[in-house]
């Protein structure tokens, strides 16, 4: 049953390391322009989903579509060009370039400058170079990134590292948006800034976003909709409030604060 | 680094000057300048059609091997530095790179000016080849397997190639014309190895501040990330090798038109470390790195070291008993210029390059220093 009208459909994927079975058939469907939460304790899974889908781990069976489109068999670096950007748990910048050379990075697949064009510079890739900071500098301007856009991101604090990194995955102007934990480990100030951009890059651009998240305080604000997963299995999925009530949910996250 | 910051009072008010490598007018007249009194050098030595004595010819042909290494390292700053895949091979593709050269010109009597580019073409394809393991493995045993190539390509061009090679022995090679023009001197050669240097130099950097530039750092700095960001790793890695190797065939080319004759003992496993040591001490990763690396390794080795071996000398055999003075040079020189490399890299851990951006920063904020 492919349901092609949805975004991304992750149909009972499966992935193992060895012995560990990080995922176990697990599936579901997000919607153009919705707003998903993945939320699982520790371990559960969620990150390795993100991988999955984004090809950087192999699922050993069922398959993503994007778009109805099956993507499975391609390399992550395809997927990106279909218009799938994310970001990591732990931080993954480049770290030696300023703040805007890593957003320059991510306009890659939107840029055509091969070697020989690049090293001629004038023409084709000083145009490109010119065309593709404006759209760059928009995202800058948006992220409240201005006074750090020279900066090399190594030296920057964790919280605006998380910012670059969300301008990055922005810069690749994506359809379908991954964050892994974007607000984890910010204090208050810094997670509230971070949820108002992801609620404004929802709206204004509507943006499929797909967001890995503890906070259950920050999901039910932000998410449309939960899907709850445990020791790799799917648990629960629905809106914040049914997750809420969810007596696997609470299992799961028994002792703990939800 | 030094990109962020301004001269005070200068202020981008486009994104194209803030692109352009001379943001003021001031900055573009310094290094047409430079430019224009480099290429004057030839003419003020006694190889000038004006018979003067003012450059003595010595520091031409030193300035001529510096600049055929600026092109070798520079390729190798293509691969290493911004691609972050070290390889201990880079000698042998300038082998590659001379023979060729030679080749083409003595046995099939093609003109220098094709037989260059071909030579580069031809050396980017084997540095291609030995790039293939970088799909599979990184660092420390790509390390190991590029230094395979170190290894088999003077081996192929000893012995299978010989008859076209000459083997151990050294080939000549012929002076380069072009409308009846003989660039046998040094003098001449200067405005060949000169211009192709700093255009060579020009390319690589153009391609570090554009699409390519980028997504070779993209590479060194974060492979993972780069693959999901949409940049295909495998392929850039191929085109890292492919520039480097390219470069390494320009320059050992040169190297052959500019002695007219190619050795192969020149292009040995300790010819790769050394350009490697001439790039991190220049600083690898910056584009002026080379630069900086093979003048001060050049001019150590060639004019600093063999100036202070009489005065040791002098001193020495009373001191150091167990040094002979018939080759105190083989004795000494190698550790002198060991411990100097050490020195300057235990005071400038990331290279010239880095410490002149430091000056350059401090000098541009002058006098607001905070
Ligand atoms: N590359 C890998 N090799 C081996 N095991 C892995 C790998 N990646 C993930 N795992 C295992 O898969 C399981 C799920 O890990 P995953 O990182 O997806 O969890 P998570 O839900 O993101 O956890 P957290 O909340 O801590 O980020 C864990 O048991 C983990 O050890
Ligand atoms: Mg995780």
């Amino acid at each position: 049953m492919v349901n092609s009208a949805a975004k991304l459909h992750v149909d009972n994927i499966s992935l193992g390391f060895g012995g560990i079975k990080a995922l176990q058939n697990v599936g579901f469907t997000v919607g153009h322009g919705e707003i998903v939460a993945v939320i699982g304790p520790n371990g559960a899974g969620k990150t390795s989903l993100i991988n999955s889908i984004t090809g950087f781990y192999r699922p050993q069976t069922g398959a993503i579509r994007l778009d109805g489109v099956d993507i499975t068999p391609l390399p992550p670096y395809k997927r990106a060009q279909l218009g799938i950007a994310r970001t990591f748990q732990n931080i993954a910048l480049y770290t030696n370039m300023t703040a805007l050379d890593n957003l320059m990075a991510a306009r890659h697949i939107h840029m055509k400058a091969n070697a020989f064009t690049s090293a001629i510079f004038y023409g084709l890739a000083r145009r490109e170079e010119i065309a593709n900071r404006q759209r760059v500098e928009e995202i800058v301007d948006f992220l409240e990134m201005e006074n750090i856009r020279k900066a090399i991101v190594g030296n920057l604090s964790y919280g605006l590292r998380k910012r670059v990194e969300l301008g990055r995955a922005l810069a690749l102007e994506p359809t379908l948006l991954l964050l892994d934990e974007p607000m984890a480990g910010m204090n208050v100030e810094e997670k509230e800034d971070m949820a108002r951009f992801i609620l404004d890059i929802h709206e204004r651009q509507k943006m499929t976003i797909v967001l890995i998240e503890h906070d259950m305080g920050l999901v039910m604000d932000i998410s449309q909709r939960v899907v709850a997963i445990d020791f790799g299995r799917k648990i629960a999925e629905g809106t914040p409030d049914e997750i809420k009530q969810d007596e696997h949910v609470i299992k799961a996250y028994l002792g703990q604060e939800i | 680094m030094s990109s962020n910051i301004r001269p005070s009072g200068v202020f981008d008010t486009s994104y194209a000057q803030d692109i352009a490598l001379n943001r003021t007018r001031a900055d573009k007249w310094l290094s047409n300048g430079l430019f224009l009194l480099l290429l004057l050098l030839p003419l003020l030595s006694s190889d000038g059609p004006l018979g003067l004595n003012i450059v003595p010819t010595l520091w031409i042909g030193t300035l001529n091997r510096i600049a055929i290494f600026v092109i070798a390292v520079q390729g190798l700053n293509v691969l290493t530095g911004y691609c972050g895949q070290i390889s201990l091979g880079h000698a042998a593709f300038m082998a590659v790179g001379a023979y060729t050269g030679a080749i083409l010109g003595r046995q099939l009597g093609m003109t220098f000016w094709l037989a260059l580019p071909i030579a580069a073409l031809v050396t980017g394809l084997v540095g291609l080849i030995f790039g293939l393991p970088s799909l599979r493995v990184k660092g420390f045993y790509l390390a190991m397997a590029t230094l395979a190539a170190q290894f088999i390509i003077p081996w192929l061009l000893r012995y299978p190639l010989e008859p076209l090679t000459n083997g151990s022995r050294p080939l000549d090679v012929p002076v380069p014309t072009l409308f009846g023009i003989s660039f046998a001197a040094d003098g001449a050669m200067f405005y060949i190895i000169i211009p192709a240097a700093v255009f060579l130099s020009l390319a690589a950097r153009n391609m570090l501040r554009s699409r390519v530039g980028r997504a070779l750092i993209s590479v060194r700095d974060n492979d993972i990330a780069a693959e999901q960001m949409g940049i295909n790793v495998f392929n850039y890695k191929l085109l890292a090798f492919f520039v480097a190797a390219m470069f390494a065939g320009i320059a050992g080319c040169l190297a052959a038109y500019n002695t007219n004759s190619v050795s192969l003992d020149t292009f040995l496993l300790d010819q790769s470390i050394a350009m490697l040591a001439m790039l991190v001490i220049g600083g690898a990763g910056y584009p002026l790195g080379p630069m900086f690396g093979v003048t001060l390794v050049l001019l150590l080795q060639q004019i600093i070291i063999p100036s202070l071996i009489p005065p040791l000398n002098n001193v020495l055999p009373g001191l150091l008993p167990f040094i002979n003075s018939v080759n105190i040079y083989a004795a000494l020189s190698p550790l002198i210029f060991g411990a100097a490399l050490a020195i300057f890299l235990v005071f400038n851990p990331r290279g010239l390059a880095h410490r002149w951006e430091i000056i350059k920063i401090a000098w541009k904020l002058r006098p607001f220093s905070h």
